[in-house]
């Protein structure tokens, strides 16, 4: 199994959300993909819609770079949306 | 136990999807990859619950049905119940069964039998995967590499004499216009129909079925009304 592509797996888990990342499954072509990712993550009526996508079509952040990546935002609180006094007539948001 | 016509016939369904139900769940532990290890679990635990349908419609306790008759007393086709093989066995036989059953299912949903129609309803999603599932993997095995293909067709010759009980009941030609594209696909050819094993609806079975009750029922039979 180890020359077997590796897929990752979204599920939708009702209309109106977003596909999620669960997991990753080894399959030789995408029909089969498919078919894994449904029975390994979808046998307890988690999901609508599945997607696989092959692993290697994922561009990731290098794990070095994070501190130009992503410490910069942690000093800039006032881009929360917690300023702002939401109306009464809004209700929840 | 009283046999009437319209048990035997629930017998005979409940049993092929029991006993096909226990030949995939001995892959678990030893399929090819952890994902088919749980596809062939998923599939079997579908056929289980059928099973345990069918043997609820018939009014008699579903336990004793399942673990306290004797090889005769079961109503199975001899396909269900041979040993599973390599993986290339496994998955033609699953194809052949999943293309018989989704075709007594079809007759069965419209049945006026007060359960069927319900049980049938269930089971008609579960086989359509079936035989997706088993379809994709043979055309990959069979139109794979030299091994593969081998395998593959062994399992093919090996399994045609017992498909003539398959389709007892049903039509044969449908049931062909279903498995033959498939083994097109997978570039595999079936043997002629000739000569065909049979006497599972009657009792006479294989002697690999006493092998799987033995395992199956050994529980039950070793600690009555055991419960956990």
């Amino acid at each position: 199994m180890t020359n077997t592509p590796l897929w990752e797996v979204f599920v939708r888990a009702r209309n109106g959300l977003a596909h999620k990342h669960v997991g990753s499954v080894h399959a030789a072509d995408a029909t089969m993909a498919l078919q894994a990712a449904r029975d390994v993550y979808t046998r307890r009526g988690e999901g609508l819609s599945l997607w696989v996508v092959p692993s290697n079509a994922i561009v990731a952040s290098d794990p070095a770079d994070r501190a130009e990546m992503f410490e910069p935002t942690g000093s800039k609180i006032y881009r929360h949306p917690t300023f702002y006094e939401v109306p009464e007539e809004v209700g929840h948001m | 136990m009283q046999e009437t016509p319209h048990i035997r016939m629930l017998l005979g369904l409940a049993d092929d999807a029991l006993i096909h139900g226990h030949r995939l769940s001995e892959w678990t532990g030893h399929a090819p990859t952890l994902e088919e290890e749980l596809a062939l679990a998923n599939i079997a635990l579908d056929l289980i619950g059928q099973a345990r349908a069918l043997y609820q419609a018939t009014g008699l306790p579903e336990d004793e049905l399942a673990y306290l008759r004797d090889p005769h007393q079961f109503r199975n086709v001899l396909i269900a119940e041979l040993p599973n093989g390599d993986f290339a066995f496994t998955i033609t036989r699953l194809l052949l069964v999943a293309a018989a059953a989704d075709l007594v299912w079809r007759d069965a949903a419209s049945s006026d039998d007060p359960d069927l129609p319900g049980i049938a309803a269930k089971a008609r999603t579960e086989i359509a995967y079936h035989i997706r599932h088993a379809a994709d993997w043979l055309v990959r095995l069979g139109d794979g590499t030299d091994e593969s293909h081998r395998r593959s067709q062994k399992a093919v010759d090996a399994l045609w004499p017992y498909t003539g009980e398959l389709t007892v009941g049903i039509d044969r030609a449908a049931w062909l216009r279903v498995v033959e594209p498939v083994l097109e696909r997978a570039t595999l050819t079936h043997p002629a129909d000739g000569w065909m094993q049979s006497g599972g609806r009657d009792g006479r079975h294989t002697e690999h079925l006493g092998h799987l009750l033995a395992e199956m029922q050994i529980l039950p039979r070793s600690h009555p009304g055991a419960t956990w």
